[in-house]
């Protein structure tokens, strides 16, 4: 009778142990609820694109239309948003319908090998870097003229870097204050 | 007298487009507005680039919840209810052919994927046939970030990290009011000393098809 006590506790001992083990492996087996179908709300890619070229009436749509319809949809406001900044043609040589074109579909442009940046002098929208400057990007784009030396006041915002430095390894953003 | 006139353009942007904020940060009434139910839906910045520490990968930032005070930040959390999924395009016609597609619930983040996409458009369900990584979400208060690798080398993070956006954004809303006519030198980055709930994921580059160049763009969903 106590042997076999002993047995039973032996084998509870080792269940437990096993069922230890599965949960300390990092295979997700547990409970995550991934029932149910997901509708969209936000989306985004290049900086300030809903922000500065989207009337309010429209900016819920423009967050759940598909980047495919993008230029079906809203290319005219663009267009017409460039009109009310006076813009004629930017550094990369784009006229007004052209801009527009590039701006209204709103994704990141990668490049899979080499410097991936919104622009670093040389290299125009090739991903998004940390430490890109994409607003001075951006506004020397829009109001920089064909030079790029047009408006001079409205071409940078003068905040040059981020207020903290960024990590060298994985996950590269800087802790929070 | 250039100025002015482009000034008065402003103007009339900014009847145009209503309140002006930043990159993504707070953009339409759906996600910050009144009645607005979930502020975690509300993405502020996107980034892809590549891995600064292994050229053979990519990595995809994905921020939200904007302009948290550091006092706020602790008490700030993802949304249980919410799927915050990178979409990539790699055949060059602007509609997702991978996913990677982030829950959190109950202080842990799992990302599926990156997987082939089904059914691409702006409803999801959560696709497990592709690779899964898990991490638990960083608190406000850790000493350092907690990052899991998986055995596809997928590494993962979620939680609190300093904003690195940077804009003078009550300059330029000075300049849309039509109250200053250029910016200000010095300047005062509007995102200094605010934070954002952050999720960033590295990839193998093999994971992400063949194509030259990707298009890349962020969700929120929710159910």
């Amino acid at each position: 009778m106590l042997q076999r006590n002993r047995l039973t506790l032996m084998l509870a001992v080792a269940a437990v142990a096993i069922l230890t083990a599965c949960d300390k492996d990092d295979d997700p087996v547990d409970n995550f609820d991934i029932s149910g179908t997901y509708s969209q709300n936000d989306q985004m890619a290049r900086p300030a694109i809903n922000t500065v070229f989207v009337g309010s009436a429209r900016k819920n749509e423009f967050n759940t239309t598909v980047p495919s319809a993008m230029d079906a949809a809203f290319n005219a406001q663009f267009q017409s948003v460039l009109t009310g900044f006076g813009y004629t043609s930017n550094a990369l040589g784009m006229d007004k319908a052209t801009f527009a074109g590039a701006l209204v579909t709103d994704v990141l442009n990668v490049k899979m090998n080499g410097t991936t940046t919104f622009f670093d002098g040389t290299n125009v929208l090739t991903g998004r870097a940390l430490a890109d400057d994409v607003i001075d990007t951006e506004l020397l784009l829009i109001f920089g003229g064909p030079m790029g030396t047009a408006n001079p006041g409205l071409t940078t915002d003068n905040v040059d870097s981020n207020d903290k430095a960024f990590l060298s390894s994985f996950p590269f953003l800087a802790s929070p204050h | 007298m250039k100025l002015k006139i482009l000034s008065g353009s402003l103007i009339v942007l900014a009847l145009l487009g209503g309140i002006l904020f930043a990159a993504d940060h707070i953009d339409a009434p759906a996600v910050t507005g009144p009645g607005n139910t979930s502020p975690a839906n509300d993405i502020t910045d996107i980034y892809a680039f590549q891995s600064p520490t292994d050229n053979g990968k990519m990595v995809f930032v994905l921020n939200t919840q904007g302009l948290l005070a550091p006092a706020a930040t602790g008490a700030t959390q993802f949304a249980s209810n919410v799927m915050y999924e990178i979409n990539i395009d790699n055949t060059g016609d602007n509609v997702e052919d991978l996913v990677i597609q982030c829950l959190v619930q109950n202080g842990k983040m799992r990302v599926y994927g990156p997987v082939a996409v089904t059914m691409p458009g702006t409803t999801s369900m959560v696709n497990t046939s592709g690779p899964v990584t898990e991490v638990s979400v960083t608190s406000y208060n850790a000493g350092s970030p907690v990052a899991a690798t998986n055995s596809n080398g997928i590494s993962v993070f979620a939680g609190p990290r300093d904003d690195p956006f940077f804009f003078d954004l009550a300059r330029f809303k000075e300049i849309i009011a039509g109250t200053q006519t250029g910016f200000r030198n010095p300047a005062v980055d509007a995102f200094a000393g605010t934070n954002v709930m952050s999720i960033v994921i590295e990839v193998p580059k093999t994971l992400l098809g063949s194509a030259t160049t990707i298009n890349v763009w962020g969700e929120t969903k929710s159910r």
